[in-house]
């Protein structure tokens, strides 16, 4: 269980990887026939699905906006998808959390001002984690907008970056995070990626500033190699409609 | 062109026989997390069943048996017509008649599930997800709850810490093997494996769970129309035969 690391000498990653190195990714659109956007994205052993379902109307009513359309994200782990005991079906206070700040980060790269009063709804589920699974949520749920249809000025990606002693760690595994010997800070980020807009940032851990600004730029740089996949996955749905 | 229109002619919208499946494909085993789970697909419908093994304590009138527990959740993601919330009607129905074929047919020995009478038992959870819905979800998750109980593995536990890392080396061992086939019927005509199309014309519906042996072992009646003797007793055979059939080609595969 316990991962023994030797505090004297530089930390090497529990599999092997370079301190930059992502887990292996798979992507792909349209996974989810039933819905109007659907996409999957797997990083390591966390595979995320994300569907989206609209513009459609928004109830309750008293919900509505009528000078444009709004977005809500839902996040659920599935029962049987972590890493220890069963997760209890429906939403608790991480869910909801995680469901708001994927919003946040999802947000400013779309309008729906041409759609008063409706709602985009995004269902982000998760089958498997091992860790990193609201990033894996959000480039899921970014590439379903786009499959939908839904206006977008840019593809938001996102990477979770972990500081371990003095080191930035792009990606870290469950095991990484969970590492007693050693202080481990985890930074999860979404990056708009023509502009470097972040659009989510979190931490938990110590850290000091240019540890921050230091996971920030490794981050953009993790970034910019899922937008790739991001924009593939999309590119191998679509390349056979746009003669 | 309208439903009983096709059915008149001995065939459906999509071009199957009344009592023909969809294609059907299991990927059993490949969630990680879980110590059992399978993937389903029949047709465009897809579920994935995942089983968890707790170490909790025995009911106090059943000292010596552990416990099963079957849930079903029906995500928005899965069609626009779901919402998001607590278990509604349509998905506890789904997850109790699940849940009845294996409690009643004992394909779970609940005695082997016993660690320390009255104090810990293995309880087996599974729960029964829609990622997508087109039609006949209970069948679906049926044979996925099936095929992710056949790829269960105990985890490790030393007596006092359930060790979810380092699975054991046992394998829960299933008794029975049921399977609940549902068999709708429109007007006059009995179909299997409905699609959404076809459940909303659906007039009742009859779903049965039996065994591999043959022997029945849940029933659940839906829909608004009542029905005969005689309709039930074709019913039966039918859901037997296609039971039979669904055992035979994916035996191997999962089941």
């Amino acid at each position: 269980m316990k991962t023994q690391v030797n505090i004297m000498s530089k930390y090497q990653r529990t599999d092997g990887r370079d301190a930059d190195g992502i887990r292996p990714m798979e992507a792909k659109v349209g996974v989810i026939p039933q819905a109007d956007g659907s996409a999957m994205f797997k990083i390591g052993n966390t595979i995320a699905y994300a569907a989206v379902y609209g513009p459609r109307e928004l109830y309750p009513r008293f919900l509505q906006n009528p000078e444009t359309g709004i977005l809500r994200c839902n996040y659920n782990m599935m029962p049987f998808s972590g890493a220890g005991d069963r997760v209890r079906p429906g939403a608790n206070r991480r869910s909801k959390e995680i469901s708001m700040v994927t919003e946040n980060a999802l947000r400013p790269v779309i309008d729906l001002h041409d759609c008063p009063n409706a709602v985009v709804d995004v269902f982000i589920e998760l089958p498997q984690t091992d860790a990193g699974s609201r990033c894996a949520g959000i480039t899921a749920a970014a590439m379903a907008l786009a499959d939908a249809g839904i206006a977008m000025r840019d593809m938001v990606s996102a990477i979770a970056v972990g500081r371990i002693g003095d080191g930035s760690y792009v990606d870290l595994s469950y095991e990484e995070e969970a590492l007693e010997d050693y202080p481990v800070a985890d930074i999860p980020m979404a990056f708009v990626n023509r502009t470097g807009e972040v659009t989510l940032l979190q931490m938990d851990g110590e850290v000091q500033t240019e540890g921050i600004m230091d996971a920030l730029a490794k981050g953009r740089e993790a970034c910019k190699r899922i937008h790739a996949l991001q924009t593939q996955a999309l590119k191998n749905k679509f390349q056979g409609d746009t003669q | 062109m309208h439903l009983l229109d096709y059915f008149k002619e001995g065939f459906r919208p999509d071009g199957r026989k009344l009592d023909e499946f969809r294609p059907i494909t299991i990927e059993a085993g490949t969630i990680k997390t879980a110590e059992g789970s399978a993937i389903v697909t029949i047709g465009g419908t897809r579920v994935i069943v995942g089983v968890k093994m707790q170490v909790e304590k025995p009911y106090s009138d059943r000292p010596n048996e552990g416990t099963m527990m079957v849930g079903a959740e029906l995500y928005p993601m899965a069609s626009p017509k779901f919402e998001s919330g607590p278990p509604n009607a349509q998905s506890i129905e789904i997850a109790r008649v699940i849940d009845r074929g294996l409690r009643e047919s004992k394909a779970i020995d609940t005695k082997g599930l016993c660690l320390i009478p009255g104090e810990k038992c293995w309880s087996v959870i599974m729960d029964v997800c829609a990622m997508n819905e087109e039609g006949n979800l209970l069948d679906a998750g049926s044979i996925a709850a099936l095929a992710a109980l056949n790829t269960t593995i105990f985890p490790g536990f030393d007596g006092t810490i359930v060790d979810y890392k380092h699975p054991s080396d046992r394998k829960l061992e299933l008794k029975k093997q049921p399977i609940a086939i549902t068999v709708v019927k429109i007007a006059n005509y009995l179909l299997v494996d409905p699609t959404n199309e076809e459940e909303q014309a659906m007039d009742a519906r009859l779903t049965v769970t039996t065994t591999a042996e043959g022997t029945i072992c849940s029933l659940q009646k839906g829909g608004e129309a009542s029905l005969l003797p005689e309709e039930i007793q074709a019913m039966l055979e039918l859901a037997k035969t296609k039971a039979k059939e669904i055992r035979g080609s994916l035996s191997g595969k999962g089941l």
